[in-house]
């Protein structure tokens, strides 16, 4: 008994990366749904504009936010060395196949389900990540008298004005950041990409649905005292609580702002 | 002329005194020797890992696509061993005793006693190795009782016993494989032995895959091959059990000894039409709590047969307990051979159940009353499962239904106290020899001998005949070698030239219903005569008629089942030979010319207290007849009684 | 006889794992619902002989649901429709008159056809033979009681020890994952106190074996479980990941 891998080039050692980013990628749609409820106060997106700073310029968070796009492409990667090792394990397929009678949807079709989340990532990415990033977002300006607590914002035009600035000024709080909220705003105008944002959080929804408690059964946590809670978590967080509110802001956007 | 080699001395003292008399080889030079080991059931993957654990080469075949699917794989209820866990009055001469006279009085009282010796050792063996036995709660071993015994002494994991002591002598069998002490052949079939000089010094065999007809030279030859129940078509054996390896070793010099024992299990699943391929056995065990009836009169029983009644209409007072009736002491638990008659009996008279009337039933409404429905599935769940599985019916709502079948062939190849045949160096382990059941099996008893026999016997017999052999490698080229081969090889080709209009499962069903009629439960001088006859006609059809199909370069299964009937109907005709020989009933073998007045199996120790080796002579010529007188010391003949 | 049935199979028939196959339709005729899958067959194969024609070749030997040498992919199920049952123990009442049945092969790159629906599996005994034993030679073992072990964890160990070896977990994961059968193994001997003391090589070698073999990575889609015809759990699979990982990230392989 002395034959033995890697643990990183065994299938269960891929698998064990699988798992880790794919519980690492869930913790993320934790803080960025919380963060992103801020969208639905009515401030005129000033909560969010300053958050949004805060996320992007935050250094612990940016070493953090370097980790998830690592993460993405590794689940990514991975997630196809195994499918093209998975294929080659059955090269002739069966013809008659019924696969329904012995397993849920979601979980043979995770790699489907991936590739929609994929694209979705790219597509949003580019969306906002890249515009925020590559000045195709302009300022905006917030005056917020802290005794009315009464908010005017007044759009800064064009390249007029290039710098994030906060503070108080006899009892008014100045605050200049990248508008990204009108950028929602005006994205979410497009019922296509809009369609295409809920459908990606229905493929968000199945893939967690079965991800997040496989991540658990690949860890090896399997225990009748706790698996329950994490099917629940699983299905009622991941797979329902977060995909709906991820939806609900396009949604939102396009039919009542 | 027959040497059982039985050493002297007191009973308790002879194995003992026999191992230390026994040749050694020495450590550095086991690995001069190779030993071939046919079959991997219990006894087969027991001697062969064991064997290479000393540091012998071994070569292990089956005909399966592993190891683990040896039928002993199928046994369910448990396996005996005088451990006395239980305080009950258990002790080696009280196993000894129970399987001397549950044999019937025809078996070696040395070998028995040695049985029961080692079969402390072999539990101790298994949960070392990681089989899963029943428990009981403060973590120590639990025992049930079985068939023929007053004690509880039966090891179990839950209805899979046989599965469970198969995968440990099996990973025993994988380590020496992976250490390169065994090579193993899935998909091989041993089709010939190879005698030099009268020693047994080879087997030949065919590869199941590519048809290749191969040599393969040992030291020694071990056939752990199992029973030839199959010779009656249905049986609860597995579909390729086959007497083949033991029947070509048989026709090379190895005497075959008392061929008509055959074991009739008393609780299987009946038959339900002519498609029926096999029967399944229902543990034994299930009569340690089901009660076992039948309708008091002919009138009742037609009345459910036609479904006029149901089976809850038949009052307490109208049901009638047979076996609980005419034997209180054991009641449900009387040995198998005793239990299967009298189903056969009433089931003559007219009293059977089920659609065809060849049944009774086995019942457990009183169980499930008695100790909930919880813990009878938990003994019994996965019997319980198959059964419903098989025939559709309930059985926590209904009786079971069940009627006797083929189980267990106590006959084989003749063997000496050192397991070794007529062929030296041609040793015979597990159900594949005669040795220890004597007429009639008790429960529990196929585990214990088979790995005995691969775990504690052989290890030490064989190296006493190899230790007289010199370290020379067997001569591969020896021109027996080439002979054999090519007997086998035309062999092949003659069955493959047959094209007639049967199919070898035609002359096979008609074998079966030859052997069920004139030589099963019941026999006698008319009916076996007749049988010899129709088993000559039947051969003579097989090689006029019957087709076998398709070419040997290739896995072809109609090639395998040809060549293992054709050994069937020599075995089958040997069979009705020796039981017209034993004018005397013992055991599975009643002569119905040899019975008590209430009907029981009645011995003749003066004329018949002897194994029947039989000896080949050539193609039709007649089998000569040895006897062994079997000297009792130690118990007293009695007419066994289970009143 | 009232009751009996006309079948149409598609049966996989391929000479040899050189030559290609293909399906070839056969009527079954007149089959009974008390037939096991497996005589339905025979009935057909009987027929072809009779006609001069190969028979179709299976697989198949105990026929009472313990060997696990039976297998059979029927209509995209392996052992058919039934839950919990193999293919010997599947009966024809679990059809009905007129259907249509596809029969294939196990498929699975580490179980080659040998001919028509048979197929070699001797991976799972190399897979065995790289660590499913605890080393114990013959006799000089200590007395059975002297090792008392808790009876649910030797229920557990027993649970997990009755794999049949039949293939079926391999053949419905669409992976074609051999990791239920590999857990199996592995879980009886880590619950058991006897196999403690190679508790973690065995793990690492019996996954680097199957690794060998070209199975697939296990998805937990719980096919297997499913599918198993003697309900080996998918927590085994659970528990081998956890033998394994606490093997390669916590367990020195060598001492030092």
């Amino acid at each position: 008994m002395s034959k033995s891998t890697h643990l990183f080039s065994s299938s269960l050692g891929k698998k064990l990366i699988m798992s880790l980013t794919g519980l690492f990628l869930c913790t993320f749609l934790i803080v960025h749904l919380i963060g992103n409820l801020q969208l639905f106060y009515d401030d005129q997106g000033k909560a969010f504009n300053d958050y949004a700073h805060f996320m992007t310029h935050f250094t612990p968070i940016r070493i953090v936010s370097y980790l998830l796009y690592a993460s993405i492409v590794i689940h990514a990667v991975y997630a196809l060395v195994l499918t093209i090792n998975n294929r080659k394990a059955r090269p002739v397929r069966y013809a008659a196949y019924e696969g329904s009678a012995n397993s849920a949807w979601s979980s043979r079709n995770m790699g489907l389900l991936g590739t929609v989340l994929l694209v979705f990532i790219v597509t949003h990415m580019s969306n906002f990540w890249w515009k925020y990033h590559n000045d195709g977002v302009p300022y905006i300006e917030y005056r917020t008298d802290l005794t009315t607590q009464e908010t005017t914002a007044t759009e800064l035009v064009g390249e007029e004005y290039t710098d994030y600035v906060k503070y108080v000024d006899n009892d008014i709080e100045i605050l200049k950041a990248k508008d990204l909220y009108k950028q929602v705003q005006f994205t979410f105008q497009n019922w296509v990409l809009v369609a295409f944002y809920v459908i990606a959080m229905a493929a968000l929804s199945f893939h967690l649905i079965h991800g997040f408690k496989s991540a658990f059964q690949t860890l090896g946590f399997d225990h009748q005292k706790y698996a329950p809670i994490i099917r629940f978590i699983g299905i009622w967080l991941f797979g329902v609580a977060i995909p709906i509110g991820f939806a609900a802001m396009p949604i939102y956007f396009y039919f009542f702002n | 002329m027959l040497d059982s080699k039985v050493p002297a001395g007191p009973l308790a003292e002879k194995w003992s005194k026999h191992k230390f008399n026994l040749k050694l080889v020495n450590p550095a030079n086991k690995r001069k020797y190779t030993i071939i080991v046919v079959g991997t059931g219990l006894a087969g993957s027991s001697a062969a890992a064991s064997l290479a654990e000393l540091g012998y080469n071994v070569k292990a075949f089956c005909y399966q696509d592993s190891p683990r699917r040896a039928h002993s794989i199928a046994a369910q209820g448990g396996i005996n061993a005088a451990k006395n866990y239980q305080n009950d009055g258990d002790s080696v001469y009280r196993l000894f005793y129970d399987t001397i006279k549950g044999g019937d009085y025809r078996a070696r009282e040395a070998n028995v006693y040695r049985l029961a010796e080692v079969s402390v050792n072999i539990i101790d063996q298994c949960v070392a190795q990681g089989v899963p036995f029943a428990r009981e709660y403060g973590g120590l071993l639990d025992n049930r009782s079985f068939g023929g015994a007053q004690v509880s002494r039966t090891f179990y994991a839950r209805g899979q016993t046989g599965q469970q002591l198969l995968l440990g002598a099996y990973s025993a069998l994988n380590r020496q494989i992976n250490k390169g002490k065994v090579t193993m052949y899935n998909r091989h079939e041993m089709l010939d032995l190879v005698t030099i000089d009268g020693h047994a010094r080879g087997i030949i065999t065919r590869n199941m895959v590519t048809g290749a007809i191969e040599s393969h030279e040992g030291h020694a030859v071990l056939l752990c091959t199992g029973g030839y129940g199959n010779v009656f078509f249905l049986s609860t054996n597995a579909m390729g059990c086959n007497v083949t390896a033991a029947w070509r070793a048989h026709k090379r010099g190895a005497f075959f000894g008392n061929p008509c024992y055959t074991q009739i299990h008393p609780t299987c699943i009946p038959v339900t039409g002519d498609h029926q391929s096999k029967l399944t056995l229902m543990s034994e065990s299930l009569r340690n709590d089901g009660r076992v009836w039948v309708p008091k009169t002919v009138e009742l029983a037609q009345k459910l047969r036609k479904g006029e009644i149901k089976i809850s209409d038949i009052k307490e007072a109208d049901r009638d307990y047979y076996l609980e009736r005419k034997y209180p002491s054991f009641g449900n638990l009387v040995p198998r051979d005793v239990a299967s008659r009298n189903a056969k009996e009433v089931v003559d008279e007219g009293r059977g159940v089920g659609a065809s009337g060849i049944a009774v039933f086995l019942d457990f409404e009183d169980a499930i009353k008695r100790l909930g429905e919880d813990t009878v599935r938990a003994k019994y769940g996965n019997l319980f499962d198959m059964y419903y599985q098989i025939t559709d019916e309930n059985p926590y709502k209904q009786p079971m239904r069940i009627y006797p079948a083929v189980h267990y062939t106590m006959g084989g190849l003749w063997v000496d106290y050192n397991l070794m045949t007529t062929v030296p160096g041609l040793y015979a382990l597990g159900e594949c020899n005669f040795s220890d059941h004597g007429a009639n099996r008790l429960g529990a008893s196929a585990l214990m001998q088979g790995l005995a026999d691969g775990y504690f016997v052989i290890p030490y017999t064989v190296g006493d005949y190899l230790a007289g052999l010199g370290f020379d490698p067997v001569d591969k080229n020896h021109p027996n070698f080439e002979k054999t081969r090519k007997e086998v090889e035309d062999n092949v080709r003659k069955l493959l030239s047959l094209k007639g209009s049967k199919t070898v499962d035609d002359i096979h069903k008609k074998l079966g219903h030859i052997m069920w009629e004139y030589c099963g439960m019941a026999r006698n001088e008319v009916g076996l005569t007749k049988a010899k006859g129709l088993i000559q006609e039947l051969r003579k059809e097989f090689w006029s008629d019957v087709t076998v199909l398709g070419e040997n370069e290739e896995m072809n299964q109609s090639l395998e089942k040809a060549g293992r009937v054709a050994d069937f109907l020599e075995l089958g005709e040997l069979m009705v030979d020796d039981a017209l020989n034993r004018r005397e009933s013992c055991g599975g073998h009643f002569r119905e010319e040899s019975q008590t007045e209430e009907g029981e199996a009645k011995r003749d120790d003066k004329n018949f207290r002897y194994v029947a080796a039989w000896e080949y002579k050539g193609e039709n010529q007649p089998e000569v007849l040895h006897k062994e007188p079997l000297e009792f010391e130690n118990v007293k003949l009695t007419q066994r009684s289970y009143k | 006889m009232s009751g009996n049935m006309n079948l149409t199979l598609k049966v996989w028939r391929q000479k040899n794992d050189k030559t290609r196959g293909k399906f070839i339709t056969y009527q079954a005729n007149n089959i009974s619902p008390d037939m096991s899958f497996l005589e339905m067959l025979d009935v057909v194969n009987e027929e072809l002989v009779r006609k001069g024609e190969d028979p179709i070749h299976f697989d198949h030997d105990c026929r009472e649901g313990i060997c696990g040498m039976c297998s059979l992919h029927i209509n995209g199920r392996p052992h058919g429709p039934k839950q919990g049952t193999t293919t010997c123990q599947l009966h024809m009442r679990s059809f009905h008159d007129g259907q249509t049945i596809v029969i294939e092969p196990w498929r699975a790159a580490a179980f080659p056809v040998i001919k028509d629906l048979a197929v070699d599996r001797s991976a799972f005994d190399r897979i065995q033979q790289a660590g499913g034993y605890i080393n114990v030679n013959t006799g000089g073992v200590p007395d059975a009681n002297s090792i008392p072990i808790p009876k649910v964890i030797a229920d557990e160990a027993f649970e997990s020890a009755t794999c049949i070896s039949c293939g079926a977990c391999v053949a419905a994961c669409k992976n074609a994952s051999a990791m239920l059968f590999v857990s199996a193994k592995i879980s009886q001997y880590a619950l058991l106190p006897q196999g403690q003391t190679e508790r973690y090589s065995r793990a690492q070698a019996m996954v680097a074996q199957m690794d060998a073999e070209g199975f697939g990575s296990c998805t937990n889609t719980g096919a297997c479980e499913a599918e198993c015809p003697v309900g080996i759990k998918l927590t085994n699979i659970a528990r081998m990941n956890r033998e394994y990982l606490t093997a390669k990230l916590f367990k020195e392989e060598e001492p030092h």
